[in-house]
């Protein structure tokens, strides 16, 4: 990382300011006001589309293996979202995909 | 101290996001600064992964906040209950507004509905008491712990994989396969653009296509 000090606290304290400003938006702010069914409908989808759009490229083009995709950490994401979303539990779908990672990988050498 | 239970996910989970935010560079200090300042997992992983990208600033913040809107979706849900609660209630309940205490908060409200909003406050500040402090030390064990760790583990993927393990249960509809999608073929055909820009973009679109499949499906039946 190249970053400095100073713009890792900056993004630090800013996220942790606006992270609060979502939270307490209505709670302290807007009181008891109801948000547009429109908003809230769109609000529902942001984990579900912003945390694997920040996922789908780390698994194509590791940087570790300089951006050449590799079958084992595809196996292991797959292996991860196939036990995710079938037992509904986030700590199995992680030892999932360890497993697969570290099992496939001593496999493929 | 329906939070006990939860201990089991949130503390691995922290001494992960310690690890990795040490394995990209981070001090302790900062690591720290992250898991007090924001205390949202995803949300952290999302700036620590953006910042190994060399992303600006402004594209980490949008990108984080992304995450973080469903906060305010939270927030507005759980008004018409703390809504009038004494400032430096609300002030603590909004601080320590994360996904688990949200939703157990919302279910044992809706059936318990005696419950008074005093009640309603000691529950929630309840359920955080032992979830938060298990938050700060996960993290700094995993910072302290990280760089003892060598490279030839592969920790780097440990973040993509801990994403997809949050998404995958949240698959509930059709309308958030949907979203998932476009954001993944979105974000894998936007890998050209600097970095950041793809994700806000993916995401964007994501969220706009969840939004009109669950209204489509909503004016058929």
């Amino acid at each position: 990382m190249t970053a400095s000090s100073l713009t890792i606290w900056t993004i630090i304290v800013l996220l942790g300011i606006g992270t609060f400003l979502l939270r307490f938006s209505f709670l302290g702010l807007i009181g008891d006001r109801k948000l547009p069914p429109w908003a809230l409908r769109h609000l529902r989808y942001t984990p579900v589309a912003f945390i694997p759009a920040i996922a789908a490229p780390l698994v194509i083009w590791p940087d570790a293996t300089g951006g050449e995709p590799e079958p084992t950490r595809i196996l292991a994401a797959l292996a991860t979202v196939a036990v995710g979303y079938v037992t509904k539990n986030v700590l199995l779908a992680i030892t999932a995909g360890l497993v697969t990672l570290y099992g496939t990988g001593f496999l493929l050498g | 101290m329906d939070g006990i239970p939860y201990l089991v996910v949130i503390a691995p989970f922290a001494v992960l996001f310690g690890v990795v935010a040490t394995e990209a560079g981070l001090s302790l200090a900062e690591t720290m600064g992250f898991s007090v300042l924001v205390v949202a997992g995803a949300a952290q992983f999302t700036a620590v992964q953006l910042l190994v990208d060399q992303a600006p600033v402004w594209a980490i913040l949008a990108a984080s906040l992304g995450v973080n809107l469903r906060m305010a979706m939270y927030s507005a849900a759980l008004t018409p209950h703390l809504g009038q609660a004494k400032l430096w209630e609300r002030i603590s309940v909004a601080y320590l507004t994360v996904d688990q205490a949200f939703a157990s908060a919302m279910l044992t409200y809706e059936k318990e509905p005696e419950m008074s909003p005093a009640d309603k406050v000691s529950y929630y500040l309840g359920f955080m008491i032992p979830i938060a402090p298990i938050w700060y030390g996960g993290s700094w064990l995993g910072a302290v712990a990280g760089t003892a760790i060598p490279p030839e583990y592969a920790l780097d993927f440990a973040l993509p994989i801990t994403f997809l393990a949050l998404v995958a249960p949240a698959l509930r509809s059709a309308a958030h396969i949907a979203a998932a999608f476009v954001a993944i073929v979105v974000a894998l055909l936007a890998a050209g653009l600097p970095s950041g820009a793809g994700i806000l973009l993916a995401g964007a679109l994501g969220m706009a296509t969840g939004a009109e499949v669950e209204r489509r499906m909503e004016t058929k039946r």
